[in-house]
């Protein structure tokens, strides 16, 4: 299948992709770790700070009352992109790590107790599963682990059963970082709510690559970066209901969180500002908001019928070479490619494919689990992202052939 | 692919593929944990000294990439007969030569068998693969029962 997508005009607004590796042209296939910036982030962030720049939401002056507007102009463009009905459902904060922090240690912290529990599924990344560790060992919460196949998918029916009455969260992937899955959300959350329990999503891995609608998904959470969506590190988003937010309490304490402060007490400002104490990465969202607004004039559906198109290539093209094992092989998968070479430790991969300048992530991406049920301490991930092309699939098959030889 | 073979030295390939004291020690005097976090490699250095202080037997287990099993692999067979101070010596050397900066000259004559892992410091990620082992033997030496970490 062919798409009248027109990837060389998306590599030119990307100015690293001109650049060189070891003396060959970037071959970047490590999105899944973080994206590439368009020029249209680059620029939006410095023409923010020649022209724009202020401190929020205090200033009387005109430059403030410019910064502060495109820093909730931000907040407005997340709220329609990601389809929240409220906009104060949209919190700015570092990352998605830092988003599911932040619920654990206000919403879990105030409803969760002792014998309560916390259900995962074995995929997750670990920024969701050691906040929720720690939660346990604050509050004697018990956390539970939904299995995968053999195909690096959640088995419904497994989940199904490890929900009960103590369950009180589900938090949960909506992609895997480590091998591309796409969970079953939909019947994953519509289980969860049908026992009481709430949702949280983490959509790091998902958001950059897929439509996303919290409405239509009815999760009670949702945390991303804004690093992997085109967007500067610094950033990130959690969603949550209004209801839910209304009712937590707040985070950090500081600056732009209160209503009002004395001695002997202080009252705090309500959603979003609750949860945003201190001078928040204001050119961080300007950013986002550009990185956002960039990707919808691609169109995120095109993005994400081109990204399909170029995995079905690379499972092709990669499977054709013998000794190389896909690891993580789901029925719906997003656009990571995890696997690794017969004989050849993935560190080795790594190096042989950067000589070629081929960037790839190895090691074991941050989901320590995962390798374990595959029995691998490591694996090389190549994951694609808008702007990668299936030239660059067969430079990635050529340099995988040029490492087997040499190792074997 | 030359420059890869700058770093992936016939030596190295050949360490790894037919590591040398690939092998536990019933019975060693000392023993220690290495494990690089970033990395995933692990290995368990086994180690027996001499009423002299030198080193009659040492072997390794675990599991690593090429660098990392290359790096014990050498090293076991390097240092069979020393003191620790001689082994001292020796790392201090080897972390010389696996750090320094990229224009900077080394005697590579000096460095005997372990010339081989000069392509190393063009690859700062890799360094710890290199010196994961010798971190463990010093740790070993020490005799803490510690683990060595490069992280």
């Amino acid at each position: 299948m062919t798409t009248a997508y027109d990837v060389a005009a998306v590599r030119e607004d990307f100015p690293i992709l001109d650049t060189t590796v070891r003396g060959k042209p970037l071959v970047f296939l490590d999105t899944a770790a973080s994206a590439q910036k368009p020029r249209a982030v680059i620029e939006a962030i410095s023409e923010f700070y020649e022209t724009h720049y202020a401190n929020i939401h205090r200033g009387v002056y005109q430059l403030s009352a410019d910064a502060t507007q495109r820093y909730e102009g931000s907040r407005d463009t997340v709220q329609q992109f990601i389809g929240a009905t409220d906009r104060r459902e949209v919190v700015f904060v570092r990352n998605a790590t830092e988003a599911i922090n932040l619920v654990a240690h206000t919403w879990a912290e105030k409803n969760l107790q002792a014998g309560d529990e916390v259900l995962i599924t074995a995929l997750e990344h670990h920024a969701n599963i050691v906040p929720w560790q720690m939660l346990g060992q604050r509050k004697g919460i018990r956390l539970r682990v939904a299995p995968v196949n053999e195909r690096g998918e959640v088995v419904l029916e497994e989940f199904e059963k490890l929900l009960n009455d103590r369950t009180r969260l589900v938090a949960v992937a909506q992609v895997s970082n480590a091998l591309g899955t796409i969970l079953p959300l939909e019947s994953m959350i519509e289980l969860a709510h049908k026992r009481g329990a709430r949702v949280l999503v983490d959509g790091a891995q998902a958001i950059p690559h897929m439509p996303v609608d919290v409405g239509q998904m009815d999760c009670d959470f949702y945390v991303f970066s804004g690093h992997k969506l085109l967007g500067p590190s610094g950033i990130g988003v959690l969603y949550g209901k209004l209801s839910l937010l209304e009712a937590m309490p707040p985070f950090l304490g500081g600056g732009d969180m209160i209503e009002s402060v004395s001695f002997e007490k202080s009252t705090y400002a309500p959603p979003p500002a609750r949860f945003e104490a201190g001078t928040p990465d204001i050119a961080g969202a300007v950013g986002l908001d550009a990185a956002i607004q960039y990707l919808q004039g691609v169109g995120i559906e095109r993005v994400a019928l081109w990204e399909h198109e170029l995995l079905e290539y690379a499972t092709a093209k990669l499977s054709e070479i013998d000794g190389l094992r896909i690891i993580g092989t789901a029925a719906e998968k997003s656009a990571v490619l995890s696997f690794v070479l017969e004989g050849v430790h993935a560190h080795d991969v790594g190096t042989a494919l950067d000589q070629a300048g081929v960037a790839v992530r190895v090691g074991h991406h941050c989901a320590q689990p995962v390798m374990e049920i595959f029995g691998v301490p490591a694996t090389v991930r190549a994951s694609f992202a808008l702007y990668n092309t299936r030239n660059e699939v067969d430079q990635l098959a050529a340099a995988l052939r040029e490492t087997l030889e040499i190792f074997r | 692919m030359d420059e890869l073979r700058d770093l992936y030295q016939a030596t190295i390939l050949d360490h790894n593929k037919k590591p040398r004291n690939f092998r536990a020690i019933e019975g060693a005097d000392r023993k220690a944990e290495g494990h690089n976090p970033l990395c995933g490699d692990q290995l368990t250095l086994y180690l027996t000294m001499d009423a002299e202080g030198r080193v009659s037997d040492v072997g390794f287990q675990g599991s690593g990439c090429a660098i990392s099993t290359a790096s014990a692999s050498l090293m076991t067979d390097l240092i069979k007969g020393q003191t620790v101070a001689e082994i001292e010596k020796q790392f201090g050397r080897f972390h010389d030569l696996v750090t320094s900066p990229v224009d900077q000259p080394v005697d590579l004559a000096e460095m005997g068998k372990l010339a081989v892992f000069s392509g190393v410091r063009e690859y700062p990620m890799r360094v710890k693969c290199a010196t994961l082992a010798w971190h463990t033997l010093r740790e070993a030496m020490a005799n803490t029962g510690g683990t060595a970490k490069t992280e």
